[in-house]
């Protein structure tokens, strides 16, 4: 049992230390030895070290009810109150070992990856903010001090996406990423107020209370669930607004690792699953809906990719579109299992594409070759033995994200296939969503056993280069070692040793809970379901999977058909592919273009109708109407009036000035003259 | 002849000859001359109020304070106008109008 104390100050240290360590290397990097890169980094393992703490605390406490919470009033105004606080149960204790483990691996990585960077102290810094806010989110117990880390995510995958931001490219997709994730974030915020409005408080508690009560209910509630999951679809890349993570891969690989595995994306999908007892079933088929649909056409555009960072781009894009489906389907705490086994095996891929990338960019600087990617697939070939721990580590994490079966990917791939098998039991009319489901998971195996072949198989395209390349040094491997170890299945059914199982540790720690919407079916009903459809779906992914990577055996490896004259003969499907459907030239065409012709029409009615008519013939009048009132002032008022009271008492000083004439006898006579007309007067 | 009507008369008229001195002279001297005039006039007046009027011994003493006052104020005058010479080298009191606006 560990004290409630205890998990106060844990909580508390790895919410704030990632943002000591970005104060630190922001203000003082520059002039710290090493640039302050021990800072982050002895911050961050500190944080690994407390969450991992808290971790063992979870398996030493082994409840499924723990939850903590702690919080403190922000703003008190009477009827008006918001409270900041942290909710810590075993999802949030999970996700934040994800969160320290994967960031920690990133700085670590980064070590030699980022080596001779000009803004080296920033790139540290700016990961810690990122790791500080993701911790926030995790830990946040309200809908408004998520917001405020969901911005912040939002913040700092800008600014370390634009890390090269003398990159057009990077600028434009830092950019392209912060403005996209805005669209989704004013669902989001239209999300919050809608609960905010009927419930009155933040805090998920008394939401998730509140909705029970009725508070808020029908389409209204279904209406506020889709604001939220709208943010979701923001920051998990989710289809429509998934445009922005393949070029997000404009940062450095490292960056892509942490936001593609632990931070930015699946702090949408965190959202779902905290926020699951509020969807109703119809916002719940739409989440279903989307995460399916992008599941599967992520995973067709990455098929046809060549640079092996896009890939795994959209293989990510491809496993949150699984989560999605997860959720939408009701089975959320698989969705949280993917996420958890997702981070681990694709930071690993994340890790040895960059360990890669690396390679062949010392080796074609050596060369003095500026012109050939270093990410580009067709440039490479026959890595395995020129870098045995990248390809053995890489491997591994393809053998899980593919499904095969010892792998941690097995699980969760198929926890989240049973529950949608279950789900389409029951409602038959929705068969397509395990086609989804099960279409991604064929395809999954087959373009990443692709990227496998292509990159570390075959002969080598370029001997050249090939000559060039060797493996990583140590600061690189080790985080892939750790990572590759932790794609295998034992770390996530102990204490059991099967397999095949759908319990451990964290399907025991880790329950559903019910759904708060009235009528929505219980955690029981979806959990006997999809316990029922376990060893089906286990099969059938087996078969998908297996089909997936032979097609990609006998394609890239034994060459017995050429992708080439494959590509020919869909010739129009392999297109559409290859150039992402056309997404970013149909939005740039029907949706930006528009808009920008648009707002040049406002801006044509405001500055040349608006501005030049009214505007300034307001102007005109108001001018106009001065002066005749100026005239009116000056010429007839102050002409007048003033100045005439003025005149009249300079006239009547100058001349009653002649009396004054300084003549003592004047005055005397006057005096007289006074005199002799009072007696006058008084005599009469 | 004994009676107030007289002396009033001849005060009033020594009063207009004094009034009429301090008027128009433009000699400073003339001028202080014109108002030992007039103060003579007042002590005529004095006196003649003390013998028919009712005011006995006490038109005596003011009569005698206004001679004593005449002989200060005489004094003073003078001394100005000694003054007003040095300054001016004039006695002229029209030509002594400095303090005019």
């Amino acid at each position: 049992m560990i004290s409630s104390n205890f998990i106060t100050n844990a909580c508390l240290l790895i919410l704030f230390l990632p943002l000591a360590a970005f104060i630190v290397n922001i203000f003082f990097g520059k002039r710290l030895p090493r640039q302050g890169d021990w800072v982050s980094i002895s911050a961050i393992i500190l944080t690994l070290i407390l969450s991992l703490s808290l971790f063992v605390g979870m398996l030493s406490n082994w409840d499924y009810k723990f939850s903590h919470e702690i919080y403190f009033s922000w703003i008190d105004l009477g009827a008006f109150k918001i409270d900041l606080g942290f909710w810590v149960d075993n999802i949030t204790i999970v996700m934040l070992l994800v969160v320290s483990l994967i960031s920690s691996m990133t700085h670590i990585f980064s070590l030699e990856y980022m080596k001779g960077d000009i803004r080296y102290n920033r790139y540290y810094a700016y990961l810690g903010l990122f790791t500080f806010s993701m911790n926030g989110i995790v830990l946040a117990n309200n809908l408004m001090s998520l917001y405020i880390f969901w911005e912040l995510v939002g913040v700092s995958s800008y600014l370390l996406i634009g890390h090269w931001f003398e990159k057009n490219s990077a600028a434009d997709a830092s950019k392209k990423a912060f403005l996209t994730n805005r669209v989704g974030d004013i669902g989001f915020f239209i999300g919050i107020m809608l609960m905010f409005t009927a419930i009155g408080s933040f805090n998920f508690q008394q939401i998730f209370a509140g909705v029970s009560n009725s508070m808020i209910s029908g389409s209204l509630l279904t209406f506020a669930g889709l604001g939220l999951f709208m943010g979701a679809v923001g920051k998990s890349s989710q289809f429509p607004l998934h445009i922005w993570l393949p070029d997000a891969m404009e940062g450095p690989t490292p960056v892509s690792a942490l936001m593609h595995a632990a931070t930015m994306v699946a702090a949408g999908v965190y959202l779902t699953v905290r926020l699951f007892p509020i969807f109703t079933t119809e916002a719940l088929l739409v989440i279903a809906y989307i995460g399916g649909f992008t599941a599967i056409f992520a995973a067709t555009i990455a098929i046809t990719q060549n640079d092996i960072k896009k890939v795994l781009a959209y293989s990510t894009v491809s496993q949150l579109g699984y989560m999605i489906l997860a959720v939408g389907v009701g089975n959320y705490t698989a969705a949280f299992f993917h996420l958890l086994t997702h981070a681990m095996f694709k930071a690993c891929l994340f890790y040895g594409s960059g360990s890669v990338i690396h390679a062949m960019h010392h080796s074609l600087h050596e060369l003095h070759d500026h012109d050939t990617d270093p990410q580009d697939m067709r440039n490479m070939g026959g890595f395995k033995d020129k870098m045995p721990i990248t390809s053995l580590t890489m491997t591994i994490a393809t053998l899980a994200i593919a499904g095969v079966p010892l792998f941690s990917g097995f699980l969760s791939k198929d926890a989240i296939l049973a529950g949608t098998l279950y789900f389409v039991d029951h409602h038959p009319e929705h068969w397509i969503l395990a086609f989804f489901g099960f279409g991604a998971a064929a395809i999954t195996a087959f373009y990443m056993f692709r990227l496998i072949f292509l990159t570390f198989y075959g002969k080598p395209k370029m001997p050249k280069v090939f000559k060039g390349i060797h493996e990583s040094p140590k600061v690189m491997t080790y985080p892939l070692i750790i990572l590759a170890a932790l794609s295998f299945f034992i770390f996530y059914t102990l204490p059991y040793f099967n397999p095949f199982a759908d319990y451990g540790w964290f399907t025991k720690l880790i329950k559903a809970t019910n759904s708060v919407v009235p009528g929505n079916p219980t955690a029981k009903e979806i959990y006997d379901g999809v316990h029922h459809a376990h060893y089906t779906a286990m099969a059938l992914s087996l078969i998908v999977a297996s089909l997936g990577i032979g097609l990609s055996f006998l394609m890239y490896f034994k060459k017995k058909f050429s992708p080439e004259s494959w590509a020919k003969r869909f010739g129009v499907l392999y297109k559409l592919s290859l150039n992402k459907y056309y997404f970013d030239e149909n939005y740039n065409r029907f949706l930006y273009q528009p808009f920008l012709k648009l707002c040049n029409t406002i801006a044509y009615i405001d500055w040349d109708l608006y501005d030049k008519y009214f505007i300034n013939g307001f102007g005109y009048i108001t001018k106009l109407l001065s002066k005749i009132t100026g005239r009116l002032d000056y010429d007839g008022l102050d002409q007048t009036l003033v100045d005439g009271i003025g005149r009249t008492a300079n006239s009547a000083g100058k001349n009653l000035k002649t009396v004054q004439t300084g003549r003592l006898q004047n005055y005397m006579l006057f005096a007289l003259i006074g005199v002799i007309i009072i007696l006058v007067f008084q005599i009469t | 002849m004994e009676n107030l009507s007289n002396y009033l008369v001849i005060s009033s008229i020594l009063f207009s000859l004094g009034l009429f001195g301090v008027v128009t002279r433009r000699n400073g001297v003339a001028v202080l001359m014109g108002i030992e005039l007039i103060l003579n006039a007042a002590n005529l007046n004095f006196l003649a109020f003390a013998r028919f009027g009712g005011m006995n011994m006490s038109g005596h003493v003011y009569a005698l304070f206004v001679i004593v006052l005449a002989a200060a104020e005489a004094a003073v005058a003078l001394a100005i106008i000694i003054n007003i010479f040095n300054n001016f080298n004039t006695i002229n009191i029209d030509d002594v109008s400095e303090m005019k606006q």
